[in-house]
């Protein structure tokens, strides 16, 4: 098939970016998202041109690296994946996609479609962990029995791939769904309850200070993440916040 | 000077490793905090020693090419990690882990590094539940285990199939808990691109902010390599895009042997490739193969219409379908190791009887699987006389709280639906058992250069078992480094810090300097990934599955005239100082170049077959690998000399004193 692309393209932090149009023809269906920029990128390079910077890396939707805005959703049309496992057979001959990075004020762009995600990383830092040491002497793996349906949820929340896309689906930049997953992995395991107080408070004033807005339960999040990570983990978030508000 | 010394310590494999802490050197916690070291790689094993150096007390500057240590490779592990803790009874041991492994190996590993490594390999467990680590658990809240293929003992610890991930997540989080403390600097897309040497010692390295371009200087007492494997020599591989091989192999130049390239694994049960465009293949997890049937058409006309589109997969008769892999190993059928099925699989697609468009594919059928849960179900549930769509409903179910997420990401990639007709798959270059040699201590051929996890070549031997790599990246950062570097640095702790205004420092970034600068002002022809992709073409076409001396010394002179090319006529577009991928794929692919032909050197030197490494003149009566205890239970290490085709060969030999030596069998 053939289509047109427009690609926000945009030379550093400092300069101001637009919308620049391209063509790529003979794109097989079977084809992946990014082998089809794989294809553009060649292209422009065979004219000495630029190619288009984007973020990927494991390309089997588990990094969390890869990062685009298609057609205004987050990891494009298709549901439950990101932008590395989305196929070209999800569009139709002749149609014209727009391309654009994660848009969020805590993730300023660093090059055409690739933008800054270390905000996450701080807010990890704030309290994202559970402070054991490594030594060949903590308790025994089956020391604290932990009931199945615990375990599950809680694996569920920590399949979370930071990729940002629950940021830049809301409408508010909200990074509840984020932290709400990490908040809710250690918060459902007896492991992570000893400082679950101090995690939720830092971690929350963290994502406060990197200018991420608040949650208004639009849900449009839940929707566009590629792992399914659900409200529910903001709502324990915010349960746990509250407990923790009342504790402190 | 180099050092080639295995310090194996003395003794009983079963003491050596504790009697071995007993009496190394220690720092004292006051000096330790007068002591770095750059750790490069954040996986699961850059990322768990730099947890652990840091939590020790030691100053750790950590880099990685990703926007974050969260995104390494180890993410993408699906199947789960090994441990003999023998929670579900079934006469699990250390031992039992070390003889595994090294059998599986082919008898190709060090056994005091593989006994180590099943000694330490419960402590994981413990350590990563206490991270928080959500690994799957029974009803009654203990740890579920598994199985995997090449074992018969359940020691497969899991979190869904997730489980790289979940790992990683914890050393992510350990490191986090370090980057606030102060004791980890984290340097997120950061490349390094070379080692600098001072006084024959590793001291520092260059490496270039992937953002700014800036080319910066690092010192550090000690420096750790934990870059994982060479995989995507081949161009296409499972590995990510980024995953590479430079940081081992600029090492290499300066000084760390680099030992049995050839060694590498080819995973069997991969989605096939579709077309010229593929980037990269896609692993689905080798437990796929505890339920479904491996099979190709018995008949070629059938193939053939199988490949012409003519021909559905359903319409063929079970008596017109070759089993093959339960025709040839009746003992293990579907579940025998990796290296073997692969080649089997390449065996039928060779001989015309694959499937696809492309002929290169075989049949992963659950059919049979189907049927078996099915009927099981009717008969749990009480129904009576299920019709057989009853029967497959119901055991389909199954399936799908199996294997649901695979199911689901074939369906995304080939767009067929699985529970209706058989997966396709076909083997792709998956991990790499070779790498930097590494002493006991994991310490290069360069006094305080270190390489752990996937990048150094110690515990796998020929061929890696499955759930086996997690174990040995996590076993090397958090119990073994932490130990043995303390060892080194004990002779550090009067040396002050690093001067990185020395003429070695200078010395290294001018050639890192100038060789950007080739890139950036050659204006040649053609693009990075174009010299890639070639590379990968002879790299799977005459030093993949399948070698012989014929297509091995084709391939040098190949790999030697693409390298030429390059040199000359390959394109980078932009300029250094700005974020620019096509020179940081530039760096990367000038070292495949080199390494793809001490690769073709090294396969042409092992006159065996043994594990990965499979050649065509060393087989059995009946087709089988064919190994040479006599002239090969060596490792091969190579010494760079200015050219890998002038690369000279150590010879590690490996002693077996604690197992005996015998021919792989799984008829």
């Amino acid at each position: 098939m053939n289509l047109t692309l427009k690609i926000w393209r945009q030379k550093d932090s400092k300069t101001k970016g637009q919308m620049v149009e391209y063509k790529v023809t003979d794109i097989s269906e079977h084809m992946s998202f990014l082998e089809m920029m794989d294809v553009l990128n060649e292209q422009l390079v065979a004219k000495n041109e630029e190619p288009v910077a984007f973020d990927h890396d494991c390309r089997e939707g588990i990094c969390g690296m890869c990062s685009l805005h298609i057609n205004g959703e987050a990891h494009g049309p298709d549901r439950g994946i990101t932008t590395c496992q989305l196929h070209m057979r999800m569009f139709h001959d002749g149609e014209t996609i727009t391309i654009e990075p994660w848009r969020a004020k805590a993730f300023p762009v660093i090059k055409d479609l690739v933008v800054d995600r270390t905000a996450f990383e701080r807010i990890q830092q704030a309290g994202g962990y559970i402070s054991v040491n490594t030594s060949g002497n903590t308790q025994d793996a089956n020391g604290i029995p932990i009931s199945k349906h615990n375990a599950d949820k809680a694996m569920d929340a920590a399949a979370c791939i930071g990729c940002g896309a629950c940021v830049a689906s809301c409408k508010n930049s909200s990074a509840m769904l984020f932290v709400g997953a990490k908040v809710s992995q250690f918060a459902l395991l007896p492991q992570g309850k000893v400082e679950a107080t101090e995690r939720v408070l830092n971690m929350v004033k963290q994502m406060d200070e990197e200018g991420f807005g608040n949650c208004t339960n639009t849900g449009a999040c839940e929707v566009e993440c590629p792992k399914g990570i659900t409200l529910e983990n903001i709502a324990r978030m915010n349960r746990e916040y509250l407990s923790a508000s009342m504790k402190g | 000077m180099t050092t080639f010394n295995s310090r194996v310590p003395k003794g009983p494999i079963k003491d050596k490793w504790t009697e071995y802490k007993n009496h190394i050197d220690l720092v004292n916690p006051a000096n330790k905090r007068n002591i770095d070291v750059i750790v490069v790689g954040t996986g699961l094993a850059g990322g768990s020693a730099a947890a652990s150096l840091a939590e020790l007390g030691y100053n750790v500057k950590a880099f990685c090419y990703q926007d974050s240590p969260r995104r390494a490779h180890s993410i993408a592990a699906q199947g789960g990690i090994n441990a003999s803790k023998n929670y579900m009874g079934d006469g699990d041991s250390d031992y039992r882990l070390f003889y595994d492994t090294v059998k599986g190996g082919d008898y190709r590993s060090r056994e005091a590094n593989v006994y180590r490594l099943a000694e330490v390999s419960g402590n994981i467990i413990d350590q990563c539940v206490a991270q928080g680590v959500p690994f799957a658990r029974d009803y009654g809240g203990l740890l579920d285990n598994r199985s995997f293929g090449g074992v018969l003992v359940s020691r497969t610890f899991y979190a869904k199939g997730q489980t790289g991930q979940q790992l990683l997540l914890g050393c992510y989080s350990a490191m986090n808990r370090q980057i606030a403390r102060g004791k980890i600097e984290m340097f997120n897309r950061h490349e390094m691109l070379d080692v600098v040497k001072v006084d024959g010692k590793a001291r520092g390295i260059i490496a270039r902010d992937l953002i700014t371009g800036a080319i910066e200087r690092h010192s550090a007492h000690a420096v750790v390599i934990a870059t994982g494997g060479y995989g995507n020599v081949y161009f296409l591989s499972t590995n990510a895009m980024g995953s590479n091989a430079t940081a081992a192999w600029k090492i290499h130049k300066k000084g760390a042997y680099f030992a049995n390239p050839c060694f590498t694994q080819i995973h069997p049960t991969c989605i096939p490739r579709s077309g010229d465009y593929q980037s990269k293949l896609t692993l689905m997890s080798e437990s796929l193969r505890n339920d479904g049937r491996i099979w190709v058409p018995a008949r070629l006309e059938d193939a053939k219409a199988i490949q012409q589109g003519k021909l559905k997969p359903t319409e063929i008769a079970e008596e017109n379908r070759d089993y093959y892999l339960e025709r040839r190993y009746p003992a293990f059928g579907n579940l025998v190791p990796r290296d073997v099925a692969s080649r089997a699989a390449k065996e039928r697609c060779d001989a015309g009887y694959g499937v696809n468009a492309t002929g290169e594919a075989v049949y992963l059928d659950f059919a049979a699987a189907f049927q078996r849960y099915g009927k099981e179900q009717a008969k749990i549930h009480g129904i009576k006389n299920p019709s057989k769509e009853e029967i497959i409903k119901l055991g389909q179910g199954i399936i799908e709280e199996k294997y649901g997420n695979l199911f689901q990401m074939y369906e995304k990639i080939i767009a067929e639906n699985p529970y209706e007709t058989p997966m396709m798959i076909y083997p792709a270059t998956h991990y790499t058992m070779g790498g930097v040699w590494v002493d006991y201590n994991l310490m290069t051929t360069v006094p305080g250069l270190y390489c752990i996890g996937e990048a150094n070549f110690s515990d796998h031997g020929a061929n890696r078992l499955g759930a086996s790599a997690l174990m040995q990246g996590l076993a090397d950062g958090y119990f073994v480094l932490p130990y043995t570097i303390g060892d080194y640095l004990s002779d550090d702790i009067r040396t002050g810090e690093i001067s990185t205004e020395s003429p070695e420092f200078e010395a290294a970034e001018k050639e890192v300097k100038d060789k950007i600068d080739f890139f950036i002002n050659n204006e040649g022809t053609h693009s990075v990934d174009y010299y890639h992709k070639k590379l990968g073409l002879v790299m799977w076409n005459k030093v993949g599955m399948a070698r012989n001396e014929k297509h091995l010394k084709e391939a040098i002179k190949e790999i030697q005239d693409i390298r030429e090319d390059f040199w000359k006529n390959v394109k980078v577009t932009g300029k250094n100082e700005e974020f620019n991928q096509e020179l940081e794929k530039a760096g990367r692919v000038a070292d495949f170049l080199e390494l793809g032909e001490l690769f073709a050197k090294d396969a042409l030197n092992r006159n065996e077959s043994c594990g990965g490494h499979f050649r065509e003149e060393y087989v059995t009566e009946d087709g089988e690998a064919l190994r040479d205890d006599k002239n090969y239970a060596y490792v091969a290490a190579w010494e760079y000399t200015g050219k890998p085709s002038e690369a000279i060969l150590h010879k590690e030999e490996l002693e077996f004193k604690d197992i005996e030596l015998k021919t792989r069998s799984y008829k």
